[in-house]
């Protein structure tokens, strides 16, 4: 069974992810709608869920279609780029005690790997379409995305240093008694942010945000291409907040005072959803910033926050070594 | 038995696509080639027992430094023209002399490789350990590293910041 199991789990993550990123589509519709006091798709099937078959049959059946004028071999690769490399970050995700693919002891660095490798679907796919617009939204991201990168990945170190382990399963592990969210909360709204920006969605989605720049860098993109960067976006939603519920919500354990009395996966599920609820509550609360506004909030406001939460922490463990 | 396979694999891929990468015209196309070329060694690392370098070798410069590099590309916007200009360039009286030199010194390094024996033991390191070398023995390289990094990030912003001045006097003079 052991042997079987990360075989069984890439399966179901791979046919699980694809299928939870088309319910995430309604889900988000519908959440944004009860939000801003409107209704969303409720018109098919219960609760309108039967939207979710109706839109992937209209983008499976619409005309794939690649612009002459377009680099052609790179622009049909673009769009598989941040889809793989978001499937391969779940790769490391710890869902329950022994429910993960693999455990490496470098699972945080993987992480954050894969993330940065999805960078070049945007940047290519805004390259590729040789269109003034789509090369500006392809621009613009892969500055913003080189960015939060940095943010991202400084903003861990407070939870390593923690832990003791790039390994998630140490980093829940060491999260038994009490999470992280609290000795790192500086870390945890860095990291937030930044995985708004990397996943670049709303309010951070000035990459394809529609009035300046048409749609960015998918502005030629239409049909099975289009649906890909969609569906790694939503990807990469849930992959930020599976990290997020992994590195500083306690993971598969369950709330402090309450206890494991659960299946650890429920639990583990259960956070991420409420997380995944957050992100679309700040899609509707938040106005886009300028993005002149974000690039000086990555560099003037996230960057001395996450070198300041790194020397603290590393002050404390060394002054509690001391105590100790 | 399994990672020699691997390791031929990922071999085999890192040196086709850095062939590849040399051999492309359009700039963008050879980068991607690189790129793949970055992920075999990555592998590599990974096999022969150093994952902490090859996750590094992911981040950094798949995933930085390359992103980087299409970035300036994307700027320069050569296109066409761009193309013509490689094409002209990688004519075999340009690259010929070059390639004689460094075949003379891959046979010498096939020679050298050849007289060590049998392959060396595979290892393991862990990132602690990687980190405790860098902050100890090796902490003054870290440090010289450092300084040339914060000379570049002064650098840059001098040059950024004289655009930003001249802007300035520009404007008062127009008004």
């Amino acid at each position: 069974m052991s042997e079987l199991m990360p075989v069984i789990l890439s399966l179901t993550i791979l046919i699980g992810g694809v299928a939870g990123a088309a319910i995430l589509t309604w889900f988000e519709r519908r959440l944004l709608g009860v939000w801003q006091d409107r209704y969303g798709p409720n018109r098919l099937g219960p609760f309108g869920i039967g939207q979710v078959a109706a839109d992937m049959i209209k983008l499976l059946f619409k005309d794939d279609w690649v612009p002459p004028f377009a680099d052609r071999l790179v622009f049909i690769f673009a769009p598989t780029a941040i889809v793989v490399a978001m499937m391969m970050g779940f790769a490391v995700v710890p869902f329950a005690p022994g429910m993960m693919i693999i455990d490496v002891n470098i699972g945080l660095l993987f992480f954050l790997g894969m993330t940065s490798l999805a960078v070049y679907s945007v940047l290519l796919g805004g390259l590729a379409s040789n269109n003034k617009y789509a090369l500006l939204g392809g621009l613009r991201s892969a500055a913003q995305m080189v960015s939060y990168e940095v943010f991202m990945g400084l903003s861990l170190i407070g939870v390593v240093m923690m832990s003791g382990s790039f390994s998630l399963v140490d980093i829940v592990e060491a999260q038994t008694d009490v999470w992280f969210c609290f000795s790192q909360i500086l870390g945890l709204i860095v990291f937030i942010i930044a995985g708004i920006a990397e996943s670049h969605r709303l309010p951070f989605d000035l990459p394809e945000a529609e009035h300046e720049l048409t749609a960015g860098f998918h502005t030629e993109y239409g049909g099975m291409k289009f649906a890909m960067f969609m569906l790694g976006e939503y990807l990469g939603l849930m992959l930020i907040s599976c990290m997020i519920v992994t590195l500083f919500f306690g993971g598969w354990h369950g709330p402090m005072l309450i206890g494991d009395w659960l299946p650890p996966f429920f639990w583990f599920s259960s956070k991420v959803f409420v997380v995944i609820c957050f992100f679309v509550l700040l899609r509707a609360a938040i106005p886009r910033p300028r993005y002149d506004q974000l690039m000086s909030l990555g560099w003037k406001v996230m960057l001395p926050i996450t070198l300041v939460n790194i020397l603290v922490t590393g002050a404390v463990l060394l002054w509690m070594e001391g105590v100790a | 038995m399994l990672e020699i396979v691997f390791f031929y694999i990922a071999a085999t891929v890192a040196l086709v696509a850095t062939v590849m990468a040399m051999t492309r015209a359009n700039a963008i196309h050879a980068l991607i080639y690189l790129i793949v070329s970055l992920l075999a060694v990555a592998v590599i690392f990974f096999l022969i027992g150093a994952p902490f370098a090859a996750a590094l070798e992911i981040v950094i410069y798949a995933g930085a430094i390359m992103v980087l590099f299409v970035f300036v590309i994307m700027m320069l916007n050569l296109g066409e023209k761009g193309d013509k200009q490689e094409r002209q360039w990688l004519q075999p009286s340009i690259w010929a002399g070059p390639a004689v030199l460094s075949v003379v010194l891959l046979i010498e390094l096939v020679m050298v490789i050849s007289q060590t024996n049998g392959p060396v033991s595979v290892t393991a390191v862990s990132a602690k350990e990687v980190g405790l070398a860098l902050f100890g023995p090796y902490v003054l390289a870290v440090e010289i590293a450092s300084m040339l990094l914060l000379a570049g990030l002064v650098g840059s912003f001098h040059l950024g910041r004289r655009y930003l001045e001249r802007d300035n006097l520009e404007k008062q003079g127009g008004q």
